[in-house]
């Protein structure tokens, strides 16, 4: 039987189609398609001044704008040769991470929602809501900040918000237990995601996956410890990866199990960077015109869902000549029929959940 | 006992019996009927607050001046109700109309029906059969005709999908909740409701309330294998694969809308309530009172008997609120390798006790 999942369909993360045949219940094959959020980012980029690509990146992984503005930032600083303030590095850090807390909540909520568990979402949904309201208060925005700029930031924080997210942060430290014990400790759903869905290490790198998804299949990789980039050298942080703790390596269990980890870690990088915070402008490197040098880059830095890549080409025009986005979700999701094939439709639906997706960037 | 009751009374002034037994039966109906209808008012916003409470909100709320839903939200579900009853009526166009339009009424009808031979308390009962537990089982499992029936008559695959995984596992089901039954039914030695509960009075050394959950380990055990299954039985998470919401959109009745929608929803809760009642009557003593011997008056038997089911309700709402869904394999699973050895070990277990303990 052939079964259409989407595009509107409650859990397919967006608007994803999936033309799935079946024999019963049990999947042999896969086939997504995608295009329905397709805006034309990369040639629309062309014909914007580099500042007006700042706010479409927001739009390619609108759950982590944060990281987005990041990748494409740290790239242009690097064909400008610009050396920005202290201030505006830490800031642009714990923004990151603070971002990719926010994601991987998300992630997980949905993922717990994929499986059948409801409330788990709405707490993390909760703890997410004071993420946001920080954003809010730093750039007005709530979940497409624009607020990193080439050269320095959109706005200076406020001076009570080394207050309010350390605050934020005693608070949801203890959070992460109340998940686990919902999620990751619950019997159903470790039936649901033990061996379900593995991936093994030499698939994951042949498709390109990466982030979580391939550290979650044991693979030691992770761009801002290997291609270290913006201060991240700086700070003492774990790369948490998959162990197989209750299933085989590179099951949806270990994915589960990477991304909690790694809110732990963000929470450590956030209180380092906090610690550290210099005083100073934020506006010093800002240039009054971006028209970078002839020549091209590319960049590549870690969004919450892998590595998030900028191929940029100048001709020392103040437009682009070409822009590339390397999306990390569409690898991610290349890889769904070679390890759902055999599985039920219930366990694609969760493989799908623990891959993590966001339809705004695969389709860009 | 209330039927005949009312029979009689009516006969009085009514002289032709065929005529009597109609209007007796057309009483009853519709306070059966409203009885479903408040079950389902006050369930469902139940389910909100409850939900809500576990999951850190406040659920429905009347808040400002104009429409809203009353204090606390208390009348969210008759605006529910309202806007159901005016949405417009759509059935696909490549739907079997007929068995599309029966489909709600069939499941409405068994739950319906199992509410009858329920004993509220004392006296309040509809009909007083002998074999009232076998009558609530076997019209209970009626239901799932309707939901075959719902599923193809839709023509779509994922409500064909819902209907063939609920008729797999409520038929599976059926099995360790009937074989659970026995164990109560050969303590107490009957089939009828009435004398089930009647077995049930007195204490086990004069503190326990002499319960069958209490009688002896076997039953004690009997008791959780029957109410597991019956949550399964009412397509209730962690067992709601037929209506998995992230995986099938809304299995069986995905094609149905506004009142043949609301009629399953109706079903589903008057379920819940048969299954309750049903755990209360052969295991936690019916009406009888917590307290032997005391507060056994008929109306305390309505507190006790309503309290009782309202707690298991309770119970069957915090497991959905708190568990993740079980995989259609892992649910056979459960049913056959874990619940039905598990019932018939109880079938052993309570023979072999009430045979060496008198």
């Amino acid at each position: 039987m052939v079964l259409n999942i989407g595009p509107q369909h409650p859990s397919t993360h967006g608007v994803l189609r999936l033309k799935v045949r079946t024999d019963g219940e049990v999947v042999s094959e896969i086939t997504p398609y995608l295009g329905y959020l397709h805006r034309c980012f990369e040639k629309h980029c062309e014909n914007i001044t580099y500042e007006q690509v700042i706010p479409y990146t927001d739009r390619c992984d609108y759950i982590a704008s944060m990281n987005n503005n990041f990748g494409f930032v740290v790239a242009m600083e690097e064909l400008m040769e610009i050396k920005v303030p202290e201030r505006v590095e830490y800031i642009r850090v714990i923004m990151a991470e603070l971002n990719r807390i926010a994601s991987h909540l998300l992630a997980l909520g949905t993922f717990g929602l994929d499986v059948g568990a409801f409330t788990p979402f709405l707490y993390m949904f909760r703890d997410r809501e004071r993420i946001l309201d920080m954003f809010e208060m730093v750039c007005g925005a709530r979940l497409l900040y624009n607020y990193m700029w080439v050269g320095g930031l959109s706005h200076d924080i406020p001076s009570n918000f080394e207050q309010i997210c350390s605050g934020f942060l005693d608070y949801f430290e203890p959070k992460i237990l109340e998940y686990n014990e919902l999620l990751r400790d619950n019997k159903i759903f470790v039936e649901r995601t033990a061996d379900v869905g593995v991936m093994p290490a030499d698939v994951a790198v042949s498709y390109g996956v990466s982030g979580p998804n391939l550290r979650g299949s044991g693979v030691n990789w992770d761009v801002r410890r290997d291609e270290s980039y913006s201060i991240y050298d700086r700070f003492e942080f774990e790369i948490p990866l998959g162990q197989g703790q209750v299933g085989s390596l590179g099951d949806c269990w270990d994915r589960y199990w990477v991304r909690i980890s790694e809110i732990s870690e963000s929470i450590k990088i956030i209180r380092q960077a906090l610690k550290g915070l210099p005083a100073g402008d934020i506006g010093q490197a800002l240039p009054k015109k971006i028209r970078p040098p002839q020549g091209s880059i590319y960049r590549r830095t870690e969004s919450p869902r892998g590595d998030l890549g900028y191929y940029i080409i100048s001709d020392g025009k103040p437009k682009p000549f070409r822009l590339k986005m390397r999306s990390p979700a569409f690898a991610s999701l290349s890889v769904l029929d070679e390890i759902s094939r055999g599985w039920m439709i219930s366990d694609v639906i969760a493989i799908l959940g623990s891959l993590d997706i966001v339809l705004g960037e695969i389709d860009r | 006992m209330t039927i005949d009751l009312l029979m009689d009374n009516i006969s009085g002034f009514l002289k032709v019996p065929a005529l009597a037994f109609i209007l007796a039966g057309l009483i009853c109906g519709i306070t059966l009927f409203l009885v479903i209808a408040l079950n389902a008012l006050i369930a469902v916003y139940a389910e909100r607050k409850v939900s809500a409470f576990m999951q850190d909100r406040v659920g429905p709320m009347g808040q400002g001046v104009g429409l809203h839903a009353g204090k606390w939200g208390v009348l969210q579900t008759i605006a529910d109700a309202i806007k159901l009853l005016s949405k417009e009526d759509t059935i696909p166009a490549l739907a079997d109309r007929k068995l599309f339009i029966i489909a709600p009424f069939v499941i409405f009808i068994t739950a319906f029906l199992g509410l009858a031979a329920v004993p509220f308390n004392q006296h309040i009962q509809i009909i007083d059969i002998n074999i009232g537990i076998f009558y609530i089982l076997a019209v209970g499992s009626m239901g799932i005709v309707g939901l075959v029936m719902a599923g193809w008559a839709s023509n779509n695959k994922w409500s064909l999908y819902g209907a063939m995984r609920s008729a797999a596992q409520i038929i599976s089901y059926e099995i360790p909740a009937g074989l659970s039954i026995i164990s109560a039914v050969m303590l107490a030695g009957t089939l009828n409701l009435q004398e089930i509960i009647h077995f049930q009075a007195g204490t086990i050394w004069g503190i326990f309330p002499n319960w069958i959950i209490f009688n002896n380990p076997f039953s004690f055990l009997a008791f959780f294998v029957f109410f597991i299954s019956g949550i399964a039985e009412t397509n209730r998470t962690p067992f709601d694969i037929p209506e998995a919401e992230s995986e099938l959109v809304a299995g069986f009745h995905t094609e149905y809308s506004g009142m043949r929608w609301a009629f399953f929803f109706l079903s589903e809760y008057a379920n819940v309530l048969v299954v309750s009642a049903l755990t209360v009557i052969c295991f936690l003593g019916g009406w009888q009172s917590p307290f032997s011997g005391w507060l056994n008056s008929p109306a305390w038997g309505l507190f006790w008997f309503l309290s009782k089911v309202i707690i298991l309700v309770f119970l069957m709402m915090w497991i959905r609120w708190t568990f993740p869904r079980l995989r259609v394999d892992q649910l056979m699973y459960v049913c056959w390798k874990v619940f039905i050895p598990l019932a018939l070990l109880n079938i052993f277990g309570v023979g072999l006790w009430s045979l060496i303990a008198g």
